[in-house]
């Protein structure tokens, strides 16, 4: 199993952004599927994972729909807002990965 | 979802949140139940993975935004509660605060109406007065000038930013011979109605070809003239009316309740139909003008574009105009002397309200100290300290809440008799209501007071310690709480001090007021008001012949002792201030000294029962053609001649002194010296600029003056029966009396002299009995407070008196023991007290007339009343201590 690393604050609302983009989902998979995909690098504390999903929702990012499966569960899905959002969040978090990546591409002697 | 569908839906979110938890933990579970283990052990796991539910459901609720209303509205019922437990506690702090409360709210609903509701016109804020200066004219000590009809007229036509109006003042004779009633009329410009912006309720208002010499004549009625004079008869339109024997088309009827500068007079007529020979005088400034700003225009421009005109029309008229100009001020009610006697209430009524407040806090403060083991018991169970604060301010904001609601109830059916009971009118009584500004004062007010006396029990709220609390069983009573209370009894008294020292002060003012000598006999004098007949004023012999035979035919009626004529009078407005010098070498108009000049007949020391200190008064030899005499009274004779002999000394007056006054004469011959007499009314006389006095022969005022003076004269009349009972015959015998047509003369604003004395007193002594009221107030809030934390804090020592007793105590010391806590916090309030009086006093000084430096003697009195009141409140609870059985007390808890 990979060495786990914490979230660095305020991606949480980033990566559930994502997960939600992809078709309605409800709680407990998100949390599924953000170990799943991140191979279990990122493990979401499931207490946090509620209180920001209804952040979300509180913010208009989110909304959500209760549907019947096997028993009755939230469903959540992106909104107008929530997916201007989203790109706007991973445009940004793209460029602040570039340039981090480009300053630790530096060589040690500095300029050659 | 907004925030109120939130706390609307909050019941079905609780639901929902708990829901959507379960499948979260059933997905989970049944999860690992798939990959082997036994359903307890996967419950276990699921549950571990997801923390507490109860804290993942705080965090979700804490991310609804919400959090602070729901928590507000828990406190809020979580407050009604415990006031509903402790219905004691409740009744005595919502009384408490519905005096407070209810006072200030009364007050304010006064002051809101008398001084800070705009005028009733639409848009107030754009219109302005219009004054007059001049070089030599010192606004200070005399107040604004009007403007000359001719000026008046320059600027209205040259004015780019303001549309202006004039007004003139005056009075008519109103009806038919027979019937006449004193009139009080406007002379106003075509277009004051719609400057102002009122709209006429009737008809039309004057055109502007209607105001001009020779138009038809035409008349507006006031509203009240309307219902009192044609029974409100619409018909009235079209009619005529006779007014000063001339005949007047009513064209319009004013609004109810229309005002101008303060007042609703009885009849309009246009201005510009005037033809008399002042207002063609650019040295006569008779005109109020107000005016409206155009839209888009600043006060500023206005101002600048005057300035410009003043500037023009002196260049123009140097003779009249040189050193005048024009300012524009924002328009605002005129009250007087009222605005500083209702702040005054006000201060001293928020007083009140702050013992309430220190009243309220320290009985929560009380409950706080009681309530310890509670609020230590909910920070063992994890609220913080912040959310205890919250839940103890909603609690005292609900009690100063209820109090400002219960304020505004008492507030509501306060003001009436409060404005009724106003000394003379109250400028504006009508505005006074409850609105807006008061509700907000109200809330403001009660919210504020609820932070001040809910601030220092929120403030006790426990965070360290809190076992020990727990343990200590709310026994113990630590020491910075007594010393809190300590303190809020010991303001309270300090306030108590400062309210009495007030009455005390204002009490001796009024005694030492009413014991002053008015300097003449105000006992059987009428003072009144005399129109004469329109047809006597045609020529100026006329006019000497009527006011003769005014005289002669008063002097007749039964019950007359005497009679005079007098243009101003004593204690009541209107004074003919006039420079004079004791030299030829008169020196500049501003450098002169000033006296007051009184226009009399012979009679007139005999009437007033002025004495006589040397020389002689007038008779009836000093007429026109005879060497123009006066007579000072001690003042003047002190100011112009000190120690010298006064009497056949001259006096040079040069408003007096024109060729046409006094036929050649450049000054007066002093004839003799009567005695001072209390003309600003025996509060304000001492206070007064111009104290001096002279009075000069009625019979010398030149004949081109004669006509205005008449219209100033008042008869006033010694009788040997009590005054009123003369009023009737008077009027009967004086209406006939005339110098030419019979029967249209009228007497109007009859007055008492003894009244007038009495009413110049009436501030002080409203002040007083308004000031005793909130001091008697004050005094009972202090006791109740005292009485109310003395027994808390001797009940709390319950445990300790009981050893002591065990221990040998008498019951007098404890008695003594409990009496000396509170004489400490008695002495300290009463020093801080006496501090703030000595200051309070400085600013009664300043503002109510009359009043001396506070003296020791004020306190000497006041103290002794306000520490036997405490020390009875105290008296109560000290016995109860003393009876404290010392075998139950030690087995208390």
């Amino acid at each position: 199993m990979a060495e786990k690393s914490d979230l660095p604050q305020g991606t949480l609302d980033l990566l559930i952004l994502k997960v939600v983009a992809l078709g309605p989902v409800h709680g407990y998979a998100i949390a599924q599927r953000l170990e799943q995909v991140s191979r279990g690098v990122v493990q979401v504390p499931q207490g946090s994972l509620y209180p920001a999903l209804h952040r979300l929702e509180n913010r208009g990012l989110l909304a959500a729909d209760w549907e019947e499966t096997e028993s009755e569960a939230k469903f959540y899905r992106l909104t107008r807002k929530g997916r201007t959002q989203l790109e706007t969040e991973a445009a940004s978090w793209q460029r602040l990965i570039d340039a981090v990546g480009l300053v630790l591409k530096l060589s040690e002697g500095g300029a050659e | 979802m907004n925030w109120w569908q939130h706390l609307l839906h909050r019941r079905k979110m609780e639901d929902q949140l708990e829901k959507e938890l379960r499948f979260h933990l059933d997905q989970h579970a049944s999860e690992l139940i798939a990959h082997g283990h036994s359903p307890d052990e996967a419950r276990r796991q699921s549950r571990l993975a997801l923390g507490g539910p109860e804290q993942v459901k705080e965090n979700c609720r804490d991310a609804r935004g919400t959090r602070w209303l729901e928590d507000l509205l828990q406190d809020f019922r979580y407050a009604i509660r415990m006031l509903g437990k402790q219905p004691g506690f409740a009744a005595v702090a919502l009384l408490t605060l519905t005096i407070g409360s209810g006072a200030t709210t009364v007050m304010f609903t006064v002051v809101n109406g008398v001084l800070l509701r705009p005028l009733p016109y639409p848009e107030p804020d754009r219109l302005v007065a219009i004054h007059g200066r001049s070089d030599s004219w010192n606004t200070a000590v005399y107040g604004e000038q009007n403007v000359a009809y001719p000026d008046f007229l320059d600027c209205q036509r040259s004015s780019r930013t303001l549309a202006m109006a004039g007004f003139l003042y005056n009075g008519s004779i109103a009806g038919e011979p027979g019937d006449p009633e004193y009139a009080d009329r406007r002379e106003i410009s075509s277009d004051l109605f719609s400057v102002l912006g009122v709209p006429i309720q009737r008809g039309r208002a004057f055109l502007p070809e209607e105001d001009r010499p020779g138009a038809a004549p035409v008349i507006i009625l006031g509203h009240s003239f309307w219902r009192r004079r044609f029974a409100t008869n619409p018909n009235a339109l079209g009619q005529s009316l006779v007014l000063d024997d001339k005949s007047y088309a009513v064209v319009g009827i004013a609004p109810a309740g229309f005002q101008l500068d303060g007042q609703e007079p009885d009849v309009f007529t246009p201005l510009g139909q005037n033809t008399a020979g002042f207002l063609r005088n650019r040295r006569v400034h008779p005109i109020g003008v107000v005016a409206r700003l155009h839209p888009a225009t600043k006060l500023s421009e206005a101002q600048s574009e005057l300035a410009v005109v003043g500037h023009q029309l002196a260049g123009q008229y140097p003779d009249s105009n040189a050193g005048r100009s024009f300012v524009a001020e924002p328009l605002r009610p005129e009250v007087g002397d009222v605005r500083s006697t209702l702040w005054l209430l006000l201060g001293a009524v928020g007083l009140v309200l702050l013992i309430a407040c220190a009243n309220v806090a320290s009985l929560l403060l009380a409950r706080a100290v009681s309530r310890e083991r509670e609020l230590a018991m909910r920070v063992a169970l994890g609220a913080s300290r912040g959310r205890l604060v919250r839940q103890c301010l909603t609690e005292s904001a609900v009690l100063g809440l209820s109090g400002g609601v219960l304020g505004v109830l008492v507030a509501s059916v306060g003001f009436r008799p409060f404005v009724q009971f106003w000394p003379g009118t109250l400028p504006r009584a009508d505005e006074v209501q409850l609105d807006w500004r008061v509700l907000l004062f109200a809330l403001t007010a009660s919210l504020v007071s609820g932070l001040l006396f809910g601030l220092a029990p929120a403030l006790r709220t426990p965070v360290r310690d809190v076992e020990r609390t727990l343990r200590a069983g709310g026994r113990t009573l630590a020491g910075s709480s007594r010393c809190l209370h300590n303190s809020f009894v010991s303001s309270e008294i300090a306030l108590a001090v400062v309210l009495l020292a007030a009455a005390g002060m204002l009490g001796r003012t009024l005694l030492r007021l009413s014991s002053l000598n008015p300097g003449l006999n105000i006992h059987n004098v009428l003072v009144t008001r005399m129109a004469l007949s329109p047809a006597a004023l045609a020529h100026p012999a006329g006019i000497r012949a009527a006011w003769q035979d005014v005289l002669d035919r008063g002097r007749r009626v039964p019950g007359v002792e005497s009679i005079a004529a007098v243009d101003t009078f004593p204690m009541r407005q209107g004074e003919n201030q006039l420079g004079y010098w004791n030299t030829p070498a008169v020196p500049p108009e501003n450098q002169q000294p000033l006296a007051l000049a009184t226009s009399v007949t012979p009679d007139y020391l005999k009437v007033m029962g002025i004495p006589l200190l040397k020389g002689r008064f007038f008779d009836d030899h000093d007429r026109r053609g005879s060497d123009p005499v006066i007579v000072i009274d001690e003042v003047l004779a002190q100011q112009a001649f000190g120690t010298e002999e006064p009497v056949g000394k001259r006096l040079w007056i040069p408003e007096m002194s024109g060729p046409n006054w006094s036929e050649g004469n450049d000054s007066l011959r002093v004839v003799g010296v009567v005695g001072h007499v209390r003309h600003w009314g025996l509060a304000r006389d001492d206070q007064a600029q111009v104290r001096a006095q002279f009075y000069y022969p009625f019979a010398q005022v030149p004949d081109s003056a004669l006509r205005r003076w008449s219209e100033l004269m008042s008869v006033a009349v010694r009788t040997s029966i009590p005054p009123l009972n003369a009023i009737e015959p008077l009027r009967h015998e004086l209406r006939r009396a005339t110098g030419g047509v019979g029967g249209d003369q009228a007497l109007h604003e009859v007055r008492n002299l003894e009244q007038l004395a009495s009413d110049s007193l009436a501030r002080q002594r409203f002040l007083l009995l308004l000031f005793g009221i909130f001091a008697g107030l004050a005094l009972l809030l202090a006791c109740i407070g005292i009485y109310g934390v003395l027994a808390y804090l001797t009940g709390q020592r319950v445990p300790e008196i009981g050893v002591r007793m065990a221990l040998g105590a008498t019951a007098r010391d404890v008695t003594r023991m409990v009496l000396r806590q509170s004489l400490g916090m008695i002495f300290v309030g009463v020093g801080v007290g006496i501090l703030a009086a000595l200051a309070v006093g400085r600013l009664l000084v300043h503002t109510v007339d009359g009043m001396q430096a506070t003296e020791l003697s004020t306190f000497v009195i006041t103290i002794p009343v306000l520490i036997f009141a405490a020390m009875l409140a105290s008296f109560g609870p000290a016995r109860r201590a003393s009876r404290i059985d010392p075998i139950s007390a030690l087995r208390q808890d």
